[in-house]
């Protein structure tokens, strides 16, 4: 560990009792998967749903609270003989490992244990990294407002349109322009959200992407190959740090 | 020790501080008194870099601490409300802060004996009564003999015998030459502690002297009945 501080946070959170809800959810639902469903592809299809609807809110939802709570806890920080991007770094870090931890045992291990080859490791990354971009999202939202109730707000309509109103926004583009030839750009529009990044992931590595039609062979021809995967990969890094940056430059600058 | 030079901030529209100049020295234990609203906390937060002037610069031991961090070894802070991260315990609030500021074998543990706070080593700050988290953040700031204290409404919360043994542990550091400043409210409390007064009113500083000075002038005999005479001036003329 290099931060002095990310290792305090970390033991903190893993203690706390949302958190640990939040394994034991994840660990129910995803035994409780893999025991109902023979097909081990058909189980990896639903837990990645799931997953993409809890870790995202879990992950910015808790970040918000924590750090609107620690908001005295910060300030005796800033008073002692520490740079100021190290405590913000430090936070950082501290939330995202421990749900990170947090996700690799509830979700992890059934993965592991359930589904074979590479797929499994390919779904517990992009939990992680889910993780990791959502917590950077809800620092950006911490910093943008100093009203817990506000802030609150901005993170819950932040998930609300990853996981919900981007999808309804692009298949109302795609309808109004059926006539066109805009599968190109729908490759382009998912790079807009990280969710729908990580869920073309995972559906390229399962034999349903038949099912996506041609967008899905636009798709697997671009994220199928070893170059798009790359490119979705650095897309979900660039996701989990800008936002963050963003945050840590304003928190430098911010008066508390 | 400390200089301030010309400092203003606004926070939007509101202009907190109006170009204060201040200047203190080693052994001075400085009551920064003023109504509610008069810009003592944001003077105190300017000094430990939480908030950033507008304009104007703040001078430690000589050097301009804007985009410093390391002048702050040497300020010991007691926040008005310490409120700490729920699951930690006692113990793990110290170890943290002392690897922050990287201590070494020489600690002040004082108050930490007095309060008897290793007993509790294990509790965990959620579970601490407010008087407790106060006894917590005073032995904090204590903690590393730093040459400048700083304390917001330190007696507040505390229990007689527990505010008893701070204002003590306060004389004692005056007299071993520390710059200390605190804000209160109780200014019949001040009155053994303070050698230096600074009156803040509407963000401008109205004087900086010595309470034997302002004693005579005003010609009473205790702190409260002095500030009390001088508002009350204010008031007729």
């Amino acid at each position: 560990m290099f931060n002095k501080i990310q290792k305090f946070i970390f033991s903190d959170i893993l203690k706390n009792r949302i958190v640990l809800a939040y394994t034991l959810l994840l660990a129910i639902l995803s035994w409780s998967v893999f025991s109902i469903e023979d097909d081990g592809n058909k189980g990896v299809l639903t837990l990645l749903n799931i997953i993409l609807l809890t870790t995202p809110l879990v992950s910015i939802i808790f970040t918000a609270i924590y750090l609107y709570n620690s908001s005295e806890f910060i300030e005796l920080l800033l008073s002692q003989p520490i740079k100021r991007g190290k405590i913000w770094t430090g936070l950082f870090l501290g939330l995202f490992s421990s749900l990170a931890v947090a996700f690799i045992i509830g979700a992890g291990v059934p993965i592991m244990f359930f589904v074979q080859g590479s797929i499994g490791l390919i779904l517990i990354g992009s939990g992680v990294m889910i993780t990791g971009i959502f917590v950077s999202l809800g620092f950006l939202c911490t910093i943008l407002t100093r009203d817990k109730a506000r802030g609150i707000g901005i993170s819950i309509l932040l998930w609300l349109f990853f996981s919900l109103l981007f999808d309804g926004l692009v298949l109302f583009l795609l309808f109004q322009f059926a006539d066109y030839p805009i599968e190109k750009v729908m490759v382009g529009v998912s790079a807009l959200n990280p969710i729908d990044l990580a869920r073309i992931f995972i559906i390229l590595q399962l034999d349903v992407s038949a099912m996506l039609g041609y967008t899905g062979a636009i798709f697997k021809d671009f994220f199928g190959t070893g170059f798009g995967a790359i490119i979705g990969f650095v897309l979900m890094c660039l996701w989990a740090v800008i936002p963050f940056m963003v945050s840590r430059r304003m928190f430098i600058h911010k008066d508390l | 020790m400390i200089e301030i030079r010309n400092v203003s901030k606004r926070f939007g529209k509101l202009e907190v501080l109006k170009d204060v100049n201040l200047t203190c020295s080693p052994g001075q234990c400085i009551a920064l008194i003023g109504p509610n609203g008069c810009g003592k906390t944001t003077l105190i937060k300017c000094i430990l870099g939480m908030v950033l002037p507008t304009s104007g610069s703040i001078y430690f031991k000589g050097k301009n601490v804007s985009r410093d961090y390391k002048y702050r070894c040497d300020i010991g802070y007691m926040p008005q409300v310490g409120r700490y991260p729920d699951n930690m315990s006692i113990g793990k609030v110290f170890e943290m802060i002392k690897d922050i500021r990287s201590a070494g074998e020489k600690l002040d543990e004082e108050l930490v004996t007095s309060y008897q706070l290793k007993a509790m080593k294990h509790k965990k700050m959620r579970t601490l009564s407010g008087g407790t988290v106060q006894k917590v953040s005073a032995s904090l700031s204590f903690l590393f003999s730093p040459e400048v204290l700083i304390l917001d409404e330190p007696t507040a919360g505390l229990d007689p015998l527990a505010a008893e043994i701070l204002k003590e542990k306060i004389i004692k550091e005056k007299e071993n030459g520390k710059l200390i400043f605190i804000t209160s409210h109780l200014l019949s409390e001040l009155d053994e502690l303070v050698t230096h007064v600074i009156l803040m009113q509407e963000g401008e500083i109205r004087f900086h002297m010595p309470v034997s000075e302002l004693k005579e002038t005003t010609q009473t005999n205790s702190l409260a009945k002095a500030i009390t005479h001088i508002l009350k001036l204010d008031h007729v003329q």
